[in-house]
C-alpha cells in the first residue's frame, strides 16, 4: 500500500502559480502567433506576478512545515517571496519596455549576420524572456522557502539556469552579452557543484536531507564531526557565490556589465533577496546551534568583501561596473546581519533587502535611459555633465545614488542603521567598524559620479536621456518614492517585519 | 570491502573535476569536468544512502541527474552560440570583459 504524499496547495500557492504560469507561457510561445505574442506574454507574467503576491497575502498568518517537510512557510517566507515579487514586477517592467530594445531579435542569429539583419528589419522581438523570467521568479520564491536540501538544490538550479541565458540575450554588444552568459555558466556550476558535494557530506553526517533532521542532530552530538565541517564549508561556498561574496565575486561585475540592463537589475534584485533569504535560513535557523563554529568565517567573508567591493569599484570606468562593485559591496553590509545573529540581526537584514532591491532596480533603470545612437552608454566619462541636460533623471539617479552610499533621509541609511546596530548588539564590533569604514570610502565614488554630473560640462558625443516609456518611467517612479519613503517614514514596515519575521519552531 | 572507499574515490573525482576546471581552456572540457563533480557527489550520495540505510540519498542522486540534464542544455546552448560566432571555444578567448 503506498500512501499519496500530502501537499498543501494553499501554502505553496505563490511557487506553484508562478511556475505554472511559467510553463503557460511556454506553450504561449509555442502556439500563439508572434504578432500577438508580446501582449499576450506580458499579460500573463503580470497577471502570475500579482496571483503570486495575492497568496503569498493570503499565507500572513500561515507558519509550518509543507510537502512533507520539503517547504516551510513562515512569516520569514512570506516577508521574503513579497519582496521577490514585488521586484520581479519592476523588474519585469523593464524587460517589457519597448520602446527602445534591449533584447536581441533573435537570440540564435549570429551577430553581424544575415540572419540577424532579417530578425531586426522584420521588427519582431522575441518574447522568450518572459517565461525565462518567470522560472528565475519560481525558484527565487522557493528557494529561502526551501526546508531540504533536495528542494534547495532544485530551487537553486531554476533560479540560476534561465539566468544565464538571460545575460547572454543583449541585442547591442552581443560578444559581450554572449560572454557574460558563458563566465556566468561556467563559474555558477562550478559553485552549484560544490553546493552538492557539500549537501551530500551533510546528508552523510546527518543522515536525513531535511533542515529539522540535520538541526536535531546536531543538537543531540554538537561536536567537530569532520562530515559536518566538509558538507557545510562546500555548501557555503554554493550560497556565498550567488549573493557574490568574496571571495567568490570574480563574475559579479563581468555579469552585471554584459548581461541586458533590465536583466541585470532584476537579477541584482531578485537573486540577492532569494540567495540572503536561504542564508537565514540555513545559518539562522537549522545551524544556528553552531554560531561559534560559522560567525568567525562569516566576519571574515563580511569584511573581504565590503573591502574588495568598495576599494575596487574607485578604479571603475564603467556605470554598470561601478553599479556591480558596489553590489559587492553591499552583500558585504547584509552578511553583517547574518554575523550578528540575534532577532534583529534577523529583522535588519530583511529590512535591508527591501531598500536595496528597490534602490538598485531603480539605479539600473535609470541606466538603460542614457543612450546614443548605438546603445546604452555606460563610460562613466561620458556621463559628465547629464545634471545640465537632464536635470530631472540626473536628480533621482543622485538619490539612487545617496540611498546606496546610505546618506540619511533615504532607506539606505535605515538600512545600514539597522545592521549595524544590529551586529554592535551582538558584540561583533570589528564587522561595525569595516563596515562604517567600508561606507565611508563608498561614499567617495558615488559622490564622484553626483560631481561629473553637475559640475562637469556636458560633451558633445551624442549622450543624451531618452524620454521613458509609461513603464520604465514607473518603475523608476516607484524606486525613487519606495526610497525616499523608507528614509522617511520606515516605521510601518520595520513594524510589519518585526512581527511577521519568525521561523517556523522546532 | 569498507564503504569508506568509495568516499576516497568520489573525493578523488571531485578533486580531478575541480583541477581540470581550473586548468583545462576549452569550454566544452571545462564543462564535462563540472560534471564529473557533479558524478563525484552522486557517488558520494549513494555510497551515503547505503551507510544509513535509507533511500534519501538515492532520490538525491536522481533529482542531481535531472539538473544535470538541464545544465547541458543550457550550457551548450551557450558554449555553441559562443563558438559559432568566434570560432574558438577558449575561456582564454573570452576576455571582453574585463576592468
Amino acid at each position: 500500500m503506498i500512501t499519496a504524499p500530502k501537499i498543501e496547495y494553499g501554502a505553496l500557492a505563490p511557487v506553484l502559480i508562478v511556475l505554472a504560469c511559467a510553463v503557460l507561457a511556454v506553450l504561449v510561445e509555442a502556439f500563439v502567433s508572434r504578432r500577438q505574442r508580446y501582449v499576450v506574454q506580458t499579460s500573463l507574467s503580470f497577471a502570475a506576478i500579482a496571483l503570486g503576491f495575492l497568496a503569498v497575502l493570503l499565507n500572513k498568518d500561515v507558519s509550518g512545515r509543507f510537502a512533507e517537510g520539503a517547504v516551510a512557510v513562515d512569516g520569514v517566507t512570506v516577508i521574503l517571496q513579497g519582496t521577490i515579487l514585488i521586484f520581479a514586477l519592476l523588474g519585469l517592467l523593464l524587460i517589457a519596455e519597448r520602446g527602445f530594445q534591449s533584447f536581441t531579435a533573435q537570440a540564435s542569429a549570429l551577430p553581424g549576420s544575415a540572419d540577424e539583419q532579417r530578425a531586426l528589419a522584420s521588427g519582431l522581438q522575441q518574447t522568450e524572456v518572459f517565461p525565462l523570467t518567470l522560472f528565475a521568479v519560481g525558484g527565487a520564491l522557493l528557494f529561502p522557502a526551501a526546508n531540504d536540501l533536495i528542494t534547495l538544490f532544485v530551487a537553486l538550479e531554476v533560479l540560476s539556469l534561465p539566468l544565464y541565458l538571460m545575460a547572454g540575450l543583449s541585442q547591442r554588444r552581443r560578444l559581450l552579452s554572449q560572454e557574460a552568459g558563458l563566465k556566468y555558466f561556467l563559474l555558477g556550476a562550478f559553485s552549484s557543484a560544490f553546493f552538492l558535494f557539500g549537501s551530500a557530506f551533510l546528508y552523510g553526517y546527518a543522515g536525513t536531507t531535511t533542515f529539522e533532521g540535520i538541526k536535531s542532530v546536531i543538537r543531540a552530538s554538537p561536536g567537530n564531526d569532520m562530515y559536518l565541517m566538509v558538507g557545510l564549508s562546500m555548501l557555503t561556498v554554493g550560497l556565498l557565490f550567488k549573493v557574490s561574496a568574496a571571495p567568490f565575486h570574480s563574475w559579479t561585475p563581468d555579469v552585471y556589465q554584459g548581461a541586458p540592463t533590465p536583466i541585470t537589475a532584476f537579477m541584482a534584485a531578485v537573486t540577492k533577496v532569494a540567495a540572503f533569504g536561504a542564508i537565514l535560513r540555513i545559518f539562522y535557523s537549522t545551524i544556528g546551534g553552531m554560531v561559534w563554529t560559522w560567525r568567525p568565517v562569516f566576519v571574515v567573508v563580511s569584511i573581504l568583501t565590503m573591502a574588495v567591493g568598495t576599494i575596487i569599484a574607485i578604479a571603475q570606468k564603467d556605470v554598470k561596473r561601478v553599479l556591480a562593485y558596489s553590489a559587492i559591496a553591499h552583500s558585504g553590509f547584509l552578511l553583517t546581519g547574518i554575523v550578528a545573529f540575534n532577532k534583529s540581526g534577523l529583522d535588519a537584514t530583511l529590512l535591508y533587502l527591501a531598500t536595496y532591491g528597490f534602490t538598485t532596480l531603480g539605479t539600473f533603470a535609470v541606466v538603460t535611459l542614457v543612450r546614443d545612437a548605438g546603445g546604452e552608454v555606460t563610460d562613466l566619462n561620458r556621463w559628465s555633465g547629464l545634471g545640465k541636460r537632464s536635470p530631472l533623471i540626473a536628480g533621482i539617479f543622485t538619490l539612487f545614488l545617496l540611498a546606496l552610499a546610505g546618506i540619511p533621509l533615504t532607506s539606505g541609511f535605515i538600512g545600514k542603521f539597522a545592521i549595524f546596530s544590529a551586529a554592535y548588539e551582538s558584540g561583533n564590533i570589528s564587522v561595525v567598524i569595516a563596515g562604517v569604514l567600508a561606507s565611508a570610502v563608498a561614499a567617495f565614488f558615488y559622490i564622484r559620479i553626483v560631481v561629473l554630473m553637475y559640475f562637469n560640462d556636458p560633451q558633445e558625443d551624442g549622450t543624451s536621456v531618452v524620454i521613458p516609456s509609461p513603464v520604465t518611467a514607473l518603475t523608476i517612479g516607484i524606486c525613487a518614492v519606495a526610497t525616499l519613503v523608507l528614509g522617511i517614514f520606515p516605521q510601518p514596515v520595520i513594524n510589519m517585519i518585526n512581527s511577521l519575521a519568525t521561523f517556523v519552531a522546532g | 570491502m569498507s564503504l569508506d572507499n568509495y568516499l576516497y574515490l568520489s573525493a578523488l573525482l571531485f578533486t580531478i573535476g575541480a583541477a581540470g576546471v581550473l586548468i583545462r581552456r576549452n569550454a566544452i572540457v571545462v564543462f564535462m569536468c563540472i560534471e564529473l563533480m557533479l558524478n563525484a557527489s552522486n557517488l558520494a550520495f549513494v555510497t551515503f544512502s547505503r551507510m544509513h540505510g535509507n533511500i534519501d540519498g538515492q532520490l538525491f542522486a536522481f533529482f542531481t541527474m535531472v539538473v544535470a540534464a538541464c545544465e547541458v542544455v543550457v550550457g551548450l546552448a551557450i558554449i555553441v552560440t559562443i563558438y559559432r560566432s568566434r570560432r574558438s571555444a577558449s575561456v582564454d578567448d573570452a576576455r571582453l570583459l574585463k576592468l
